[in-house]
């Protein structure tokens, strides 16, 4: 038996396992394995977090969009990532966590988020190579996990995924206008590319062979695909996108195999781990401004609680 | 005093007038005007919602068949409640 349930009670887990084959899905209040509560905490907030943390490097476009038309989508589009970290807190705290701590742990450095917003955004480019390929990447993995087998999580991402495809146009939409404007901005768009093609690949975590919490993940149907399946699926997708505006990816060894499927170069995996583990270029500012949003905000959130316990207090006295 | 996120609500939207509230998720306020403020802005970006009730999820009572299969099984014992049960001659119409 696997490490992970060796505690737990065979008859319950039996039946957890039989519902889960079922495609039944499993609510807050029905019996899971502490190692089931356990990895969805830690997916789901790593996934709220990565909303949350996603909205810096767009954020630091908005003062400079070319046009108040462009900066209306920008803002709409950074709005919608606040909304899905939250769809995304509320449904990890039906696990019996609470936001607080899911914050803090964001804070000590205990939960992670996608290692992706540890890059930096260079130029405009970037905003189209965020919403265009990171955004897609994320799409990719978020439709997969609308059949994940817990419930507020698979709720939270049939919202999310109605929503997300704006981003991506609107990141397509970015390029497509760069690379029908001057030699300049086709360079622009093409060096953002060069940039963010290998760490959108990263996305997906590692390969199969090096991922040790997947073969649970999969059993319980937490996860639906495997990441090298994922990582396929948006490589399949998006050379052809990319190739129809005149852009290249930079892998020297991608070919299109007689399957109909890419064949693609080996990832960095050095780089993906050292910028998971702190190293990357954004890492500290990132996680600072959180950090300090998170306190200049406390005010407001005492003030809130004043205010609410005084009229409550109002309210029994009258 | 206490920092945290307020007491947690469960929003309901009405997607168009006529049609019944429906569970749309949760979120954080302090109290009923920001709930459903939020809930505006946090459900409701794209004119999905006509109306929107917050409650206050401690408010809400609840109880589901798993594990409570007795509660639920005078439901499933009273087959002729369903028109299906009943045989009627070959022919008859509109009923």
């Amino acid at each position: 038996m696997d490490k992970a349930v060796e505690n737990e009670n065979p008859e319950l887990l039996a039946d957890f396992q039989a519902k889960v084959d079922a495609e039944i899905k499993i609510e807050p209040k029905d019996w899971m394995p502490d190692a089931y509560r356990k990895h969805l905490i830690r997916q789901m907030s790593q996934h709220a977090h990565s909303e949350v943390i996603g909205m810096q490097p767009e954020g630091n476009w908005l003062t400079r969009t070319p046009s108040l038309r462009s900066k209306k989508i920008l803002l709409a589009k950074i709005q919608d990532e606040a909304g899905h970290g939250l769809y995304l807190y509320s449904a990890t705290e039906t696990l019996g966590i609470s936001r607080d701590t899911l914050v803090q742990w964001l804070h000590e450095g205990r939960a992670k988020y996608s290692s992706i917003f540890n890059y930096p955004s260079l130029t405009w480019a970037d905003i189209g190579a965020i919403g265009w390929l990171v955004d897609g990447a994320a799409i990719v993995n978020q439709v997969s996990l609308q059949k994940t087998s817990y419930g507020p999580y698979s709720r939270a991402m049939v919202r999310i995924c109605k929503e997300e495809s704006f981003h991506q146009r609107q990141g397509y939409e970015i390029l497509v206008r760069l690379m029908n404007g001057t030699k300049e901005q086709r360079d622009m768009a093409q060096d953002a590319i060069n940039r963010w093609w290998w760490p959108s690949l990263m996305m997906f975590g590692p390969h199969d062979a090096d991922s040790p919490r997947s073969s649970l993940a999969l059993k319980w149907k937490i996860k639906r695909e495997t990441n090298d399946e994922l990582r396929q699926k948006f490589i399949d997708k998006t050379i052809p996108q990319a190739e129809l505006i005149g852009l290249t990816v930079p892998d020297p060894d991608l070919y299109l195999q007689d399957n109909g499927s890419y064949k693609f170069g080996e990832i960095d995996w050095e780089e993906f781990r050292n910028v998971i583990n702190g190293n990357g270029p954004c890492n500290k500012v990132r996680l600072a401004n959180h950090i300090k949003a998170h306190q200049e905000g406390k005010w407001v959130r005492e003030a809130a609680i004043a205010y609410a316990e005084r009229k409550q207090s109002q309210k029994l006295t009258a | 005093m206490s920092d945290n996120q307020g007491p947690l609500w469960e929003v309901f939207i009405q997607t168009k007038p006529g049609l019944p509230h429906k569970h749309a998720g949760s979120l954080h306020a302090y109290d009923a005007d920001m709930a459903l403020k939020n809930a505006r802005d946090l459900y409701t970006r794209r004119a999905e919602g006509t109306a929107i009730w917050v409650v206050l999820s401690e408010n809400i009572h609840a109880i589901q068949e798993e594990g409570n299969s007795d509660y639920f099984e005078p439901a499933t014992d009273k087959i002729y409640r369903h028109p299906t049960f009943y045989e009627l001659p070959e022919g008859i119409k509109h009923m």
